[in-house]
């Protein structure tokens, strides 16, 4: 009784974090209603016993995923958005509904034939749950876990390439023979957000030249 | 006692949250926030299976699915910023040439 009364609070939290996420026009309460859904799918990870998923899910999902949302957020710094009425936004929302109806009356006519494993609740739990993982992980599942590693070394490759500053590099300031004289002119690089309104003022111009030449076509 | 249907519905009602948000947003930051509703709904849904079928092989796709979310976020984000630097918008409806 517990439980189900917990599932309902969590999937409740769950789905109205979701939808707001979704419709809000302020991308920082999106952003944040999205950080409330995180919080309690990992409640509901503790509800499926399954407590090393939900610390996991808090710390990628809360922690890092949601954390470098905000922070390119904060250096965007967008308007709010302008929901307007374009082509998609009816068929969208006619295709969720849809979606959500057909389910709900699939579900629960449904048989579920599946081998069951050895991973009973009892015996988890007595191993301890990060151990149960790591039993697996380590001897089944190695050659992914090799390979997720080599994919977040080379997401980090990418995210510095991509996105890496662009400045001018620092100039050495110039040694003075003699001493007393210390004025050095060192040329700062610039910051990564004044380069970004540099490169989009340039872009802005050479967009502003191809509509006009559009024009006179 | 928690019947596994209301798992999956909850998983399914997320995820079609998510694929509505993908479709109706013109922010291509809130586009990528809302893909990552969709990884959770299968996270769920493979936990909820671990846990109904008694195999700890789902949750350690979890594990996975969490890294390759990590990854995804960091270089989807890293390619807006790349992109803001080219052209500068956020709008989805503008991004509509190769060029430029």
């Amino acid at each position: 009784m517990t439980a189900q009364l917990l599932f309902l609070y969590f999937a409740a939290m769950i789905l109205g974090g979701a939808v707001v996420a979704v419709a809000s026009p302020s991308l920082i309460h999106s952003a944040l209603a999205l950080l409330v859904t995180f919080i309690h799918v990992a409640g509901i990870y503790v509800l499926l016993n399954a407590e090393f998923i939900a610390a996991v899910q808090i710390i990628i999902y809360a922690g890092a995923i949601l954390v470098l949302y905000l922070f390119v957020l904060m250096l965007f710094n967008p308007k709010q958005e302008r929901f307007y009425l374009h082509r998609q936004l009816p068929v969208g929302i006619f295709l969720g509904a849809v979606l959500l109806g057909l389910m709900f009356l699939a579900a629960f006519k449904t048989k579920i034939i599946a081998q069951t494993g050895t991973f009973t609740v009892d015996s988890v739990r007595a191993a301890g749950h990060t151990q149960a993982i790591g039993k697996v992980l380590y001897t089944d599942f190695i050659f992914p876990f090799e390979i997720a590693s080599f994919i977040l070394l080379v997401a980090m490759f990418g995210a510095i390439l991509l996105a890496g500053r662009r400045g001018a590099p620092k100039k050495k300031p110039e040694r003075s023979e003699t001493a007393g004289n210390g004025k050095a002119a060192h040329v700062e690089a610039l910051s990564s957000r004044e380069t970004m309104k540099e490169d989009a003022s340039l872009a802005v111009q050479a967009r502003r030249i191809v509509n006009e030449e559009q024009k006179a076509l | 006692m928690v019947p596994l249907e209301w798992y999956l519905l909850l998983a399914f009602a997320l995820f079609v949250i998510g694929v509505t948000g993908v479709l109706i947003r013109r922010n291509i930051i809130m586009v990528l926030l809302s893909i990552e509703l969709i990884l959770n709904s299968a996270n769920i849904t493979f936990v909820a299976y671990s846990y109904y079928l008694q195999s700890i092989r789902g949750q350690v796709v979890v594990f996975f699915v969490l890294t390759m979310a990590a990854a995804e976020v960091a270089l989807g984000l890293a390619l807006v910023i790349a992109l803001y630097r080219v052209r500068a918008v956020l709008n989805v409806d503008e991004m509509n040439l190769m060029r430029w």
